[in-house]
C-alpha cells in the first residue's frame, strides 16, 4: 500500500475553442518496481501505478499502460484540443486498487 | 560604385555588425517563480564582505533547463516533499496531542522566518538554526520525538517553511550575541581542510563561475536552501552540503548539527543578506 499518494494537474483555466491546450499531471508515488529487495533479503514487493487516463466530457483523451521501470513520481505532459467547454477528468489506477482522480474544468474564452 | 566607396561601405556594415552584437548573457535572465514571486538573484555584497562587490545567487550559474525548473512550482521537483510537509504539519504527534497546526495556524505564520535564520535564541543562550528551531518545538511544546538532523521529514519541513519567505531577502543579524559565533564560522570559512588543502573560500570566493568539472561553481550561498539537487533527487539540507564540499576536500568533515557546522551556517547565510530566500530551489 503505498502511502503519500497526491495527484497534480496544471491546466489552463481558459481556452478559445479548438484551441491545443498543455496540461501537465504529475502524482506522488513510491513506484516500487518489485525487483528490488530489503536489507534481510526478501523482495519488496512491487506497488505501481499501473494506468493512467484523461478524458475530456467522457471523450477518451489519453490511455497510458505503466510498466515498473517507471521513475518515482510519474509525470505526464501532453497536448490537447478544447472543442467546447467541459471538464479534463484525469485517472491513476494503483496496483493496491485504489483509484486517484482529478478533475479540471476548463471555460471558452 | 567604386572600389573605395564599396570598401567604405563594407566597413560600416561590418561596425553595425559589431554595435548590434553585445551577446545578450544568461546572466540577465531574471527569476520570477509562477509568474509573480520576483527574486533577487543579484545584490550588493554585504558590508563584511571584504573580497566581493556583487553576490549572486546560485540560480544564476545554473543552465537554462535547470532554471526553468524552478520558475514553476509544478515543475520544481522538490514540491512534492512540500506537499508531505503540509500533511506533517497538521499530523498530531507526541505527549501534548499537539501539531504545528495547534499552535501555529497555517504555514503562513511562518512568512519571513527563514529570513532571518540562525538567529540567537534568549531563553536557550545559544544560536539556532531553522533545524533546531523545528526539533526544539517538537520536544518542548508538543512532547514528540526529535527528527534527525537532515531526515527526510525535517529538509520537508524546512522546505515548506521556506516557501513561506519566498521572495523575501535574507537578513541575518551578525552582531550583538551571536557575533562571536559568526566570527567562528568566518575563521572557518577561510581555513583549509583535508588533503586538497581547500577552505570554502578557495572555491565560492576566488573561482566562482569557473567549472569545476562539468560544472560551475557558484558563490555558495545558501539563500536557496532546502535545495532539490538533480545529482541525488532529494531536497537537500544546508549540513548536509557542507559536509559534502568538506569531504571533497578529502578531509575529515564535522558533523551535521555539530556547533561548528552552525557557527559555518551563520556566517555563510550572513553572505548572502540581500538575496531573496528561494528555498526549495533547484540545482544540479
Amino acid at each position: 500500500m503505498a502511502s503519500g499518494v497526491k495527484p497534480r494537474v496544471k491546466a489552463p483555466k481558459t481556452a478559445a475553442a479548438g484551441e491545443a491546450v498543455t496540461l501537465k499531471t504529475l502524482i506522488s508515488h513510491t513506484m516500487e518496481s518489485g525487483q528490488r529487495k530489503d536489507s534481510s533479503g526478501n523482495t519488496i514487493p512491487r506497488s505501481i501505478i499501473n494506468r493512467f487516463t484523461c478524458d475530456f466530457n467522457g471523450q477518451n483523451v489519453i490511455d497510458v499502460t505503466l510498466e515498473p521501470a517507471i521513475s518515482t513520481n510519474p509525470y505526464f505532459e501532453f497536448i490537447a484540443t478544447v472543442p467546447e467547454a467541459g471538464d479534463f477528468k484525469f485517472t491513476w489506477y494503483d496496483d493496491d486498487g485504489s483509484v486517484y482522480e482529478d478533475v479540471q474544468s476548463v471555460a471558452i474564452a | 560604385m567604386t572600389r573605395a566607396n564599396k570598401t567604405k561601405g563594407l566597413v560600416a556594415a561590418a561596425i553595425a555588425a559589431l554595435v548590434a552584437l553585445p551577446v545578450v548573457a544568461d546572466e540577465n535572465a531574471k527569476l520570477i517563480v509562477n509568474d509573480e514571486i520576483e527574486m533577487i538573484t543579484e545584490a550588493p555584497a554585504p558590508d563584511h564582505m571584504e573580497n566581493m562587490t556583487i553576490i549572486r545567487s546560485g540560480w544564476t550559474f545554473r543552465t537554462k533547463e535547470t532554471q526553468a525548473l524552478q520558475m514553476d512550482d509544478f515543475e520544481n521537483p522538490g514540491m512534492p516533499a512540500v506537499d508531505a510537509a503540509m500533511d506533517a504539519w497538521n499530523t498530531v504527534e507526541g505527549t501534548a496531542g499537539k501539531a504545528c497546526a495547534t499552535c501555529h495556524e497555517g504555514p503562513e505564520s511562518m512568512k519571513g522566518v527563514r529570513a532571518v535564520y540562525p538567529k540567537w535564541n534568549e531563553a536557550a543562550g545559544e544560536v539556532r538554526t531553522l533545524t533546531m528551531q523545528i526539533n526544539d518545538c517538537r520536544t518542548t511544546n508538543m512532547g514528540a520525538e526529535e527528527w534527525k538532523y537532515i531526515a527526510p521529514e525535517m529538509v520537508a519541513m524546512e522546505a515548506l517553511i521556506s516557501m513561506q519567505s519566498r521572495g523575501m531577502p535574507v537578513n541575518v543579524a551578525i552582531d550583538g550575541p551571536v557575533q562571536a559565533t559568526w566570527e567562528q564560522g568566518k575563521e572557518l570559512y577561510y581555513t583549509r581542510f583535508g588533503q586538497l588543502e581547500l577552505s570554502c573560500a578557495n572555491c565560492h570566493e576566488d573561482n566562482y563561475d569557473n567549472l569545476i568539472r562539468a560544472d560551475h561553481l557558484s558563490q555558495g550561498h545558501i539563500n536557496g536552501f532546502p535545495v532539490y539537487r538533480l545529482k541525488n533527487t532529494r531536497l537537500n539540507a544546508v549540513h548536509d552540503r557542507f559536509r559534502g564540499c568538506i569531504r571533497d576536500t578529502r578531509g575529515e568533515t564535522f558533523s551535521v548539527g555539530s556547533p561548528e557546522f552552525v557557527a559555518l551556517e551563520l556566517y555563510v547565510a550572513s553572505r548572502g543578506n540581500g538575496l531573496s530566500v528561494e528555498g526549495p530551489s533547484v540545482r544540479n
